[in-house]
């Protein structure tokens, strides 16, 4: 049970805190959307990999299998390869330059400042340019955020990968913005 | 130096919401809803639990920014300077206490959380909405300190600096200001 009384117990994860605070629930909807499907140089495939491995290394099972579910569909891969993110991306595709940036992604996992110049001049050696830097470093520093609000508040979450299918897919195709957004809380 | 070109009159976190004003859009409306919306903490208690947060992750710019408005808000500086140092020494309510300790622990991790720490907000008279603020404004700032930091932004040395984003943080708020940031670009040069 989750350490505050929430209006349905039988929504797993973010989805029944979305349900507790609707207020927060819309700009943190906008920001998954903006962060993994809104317009980056980095394919929505890859920046679930990197929300998905963030999540794996603060040990929050929701995200971590919600996430790569997504992966798995934006990438056209098996559901059972989400496994493969656990063990080092060893049958998962991943370029140079991602793995340069799955390395900076880590570095933030721990701390902003763990994150080095070397760090950073192996990725732009591979490729990257500014915004994937910058959106790597965004969206990994976001999930530090999205995985202590889960955890941090003690809520529930299947176990089973298959059980993430449908949620991936919802993830990756229809997208995370479910409550309308309100308009007078900020201009743009 | 930043890790990548960002505007140099906008150090910290105002230079990387301007470079990315799409993502900081959400961001700023969290922010702006989480601190200053409507709420049974007050803005200042909330501005603490900032301060906290940021402190923990040695972030020097958020700490202090949210010191310099929690100090505002609350009209002096001695609050957030004992609370660095101890908690319980702070002249706050034992409810905050509480939920700085919760927030101190949501720093290091989310599955850091005791069951205890709740257990103890609650018997000091903390709803439930207000745990959840608290978990929430904590994973804000670990955000926050980990995007200023992992993007190398410049925090300035000066501590006028910090008084004056303090201003502006307790005047607007965490929107981004009608008419954006060129107004800073004269008071960045040197004098």
């Amino acid at each position: 049970m989750a350490h505050i009384a929430l209006p349905d117990e039988s929504l797993p994860g973010i989805v029944g805190l979305f349900h507790f605070r609707p207020e927060t629930a819309g700009p943190l909807q906008l920001l998954a959307e903006t962060l993994l499907r809104g317009e980056s140089p980095l394919p929505s495939g890859e920046r679930e990999l990197i929300a998905s491995y963030v999540s794996l290394l603060n040990d929050t099972h929701f995200c971590h299998t919600s996430h790569g579910s997504a992966a798995m569909a934006h990438l056209g891969y098996d559901l059972s390869l989400i496994d493969d993110i656990k063990d080092g991306f060893q049958k998962i595709e991943v370029s140079p330059k991602l793995r340069a940036l799955l390395n900076i992604a880590a570095k933030v996992q721990k701390s902003g400042k763990a994150v080095t110049d070397e760090d950073i001049a192996a990725a732009r050696a591979e490729g990257a340019g500014d915004k994937e830097i910058h959106d790597t470093v965004l969206i990994a520093a976001a999930f530090c955020m999205f995985n202590r609000y889960v955890d941090g508040l003690g809520t529930w979450a299947p176990e089973a990968n298959e059980a993430y299918r449908e949620m991936g897919q919802r993830m990756a195709f229809t997208g995370y913005v479910r409550y309308p957004v309100k308009a007078d809380v900020a201009e743009v | 130096m930043p890790h990548i070109a960002l505007p140099e009159h906008l150090p910290g976190i105002t230079g990387l919401l301007e470079y990315s004003r799409v993502t900081a859009e959400p961001i700023r409306q969290l922010t702006q809803f989480i601190l200053r919306g409507e709420n049974s903490l007050s803005p200042a208690e909330r501005e603490l639990i900032a301060t906290i947060v940021s402190h923990q992750n040695e972030c020097r710019f958020c700490t202090a920014a949210h010191t310099a408005a929690a100090d505002l808000l609350l009209g002096e500086n001695e609050t957030c300077e004992v609370m660095k140092q101890d908690i319980d020494a702070a002249p706050v309510s034992d409810k905050m206490k509480a939920l700085l300790k919760l927030a101190k622990q949501v720093q290091q991790g989310g599955k850091a959380v005791t069951a205890e720490s709740i257990a103890n907000a609650k018997a000091q008279g903390a709803t439930h909405t207000e745990i959840h603020d608290t978990v929430l404004i904590a994973g804000l700032f670990c955000l926050y300190n980990r995007y200023v930091d992992g993007m190398a932004t410049v925090a300035p040395a000066d501590p006028q600096f910090y008084t004056g984003l303090g201003q502006r943080l307790v005047q607007y708020g965490y929107n981004r200001l009608p008419n954006g940031y060129d107004h800073l670009k004269k008071q960045a040069q040197p004098s």
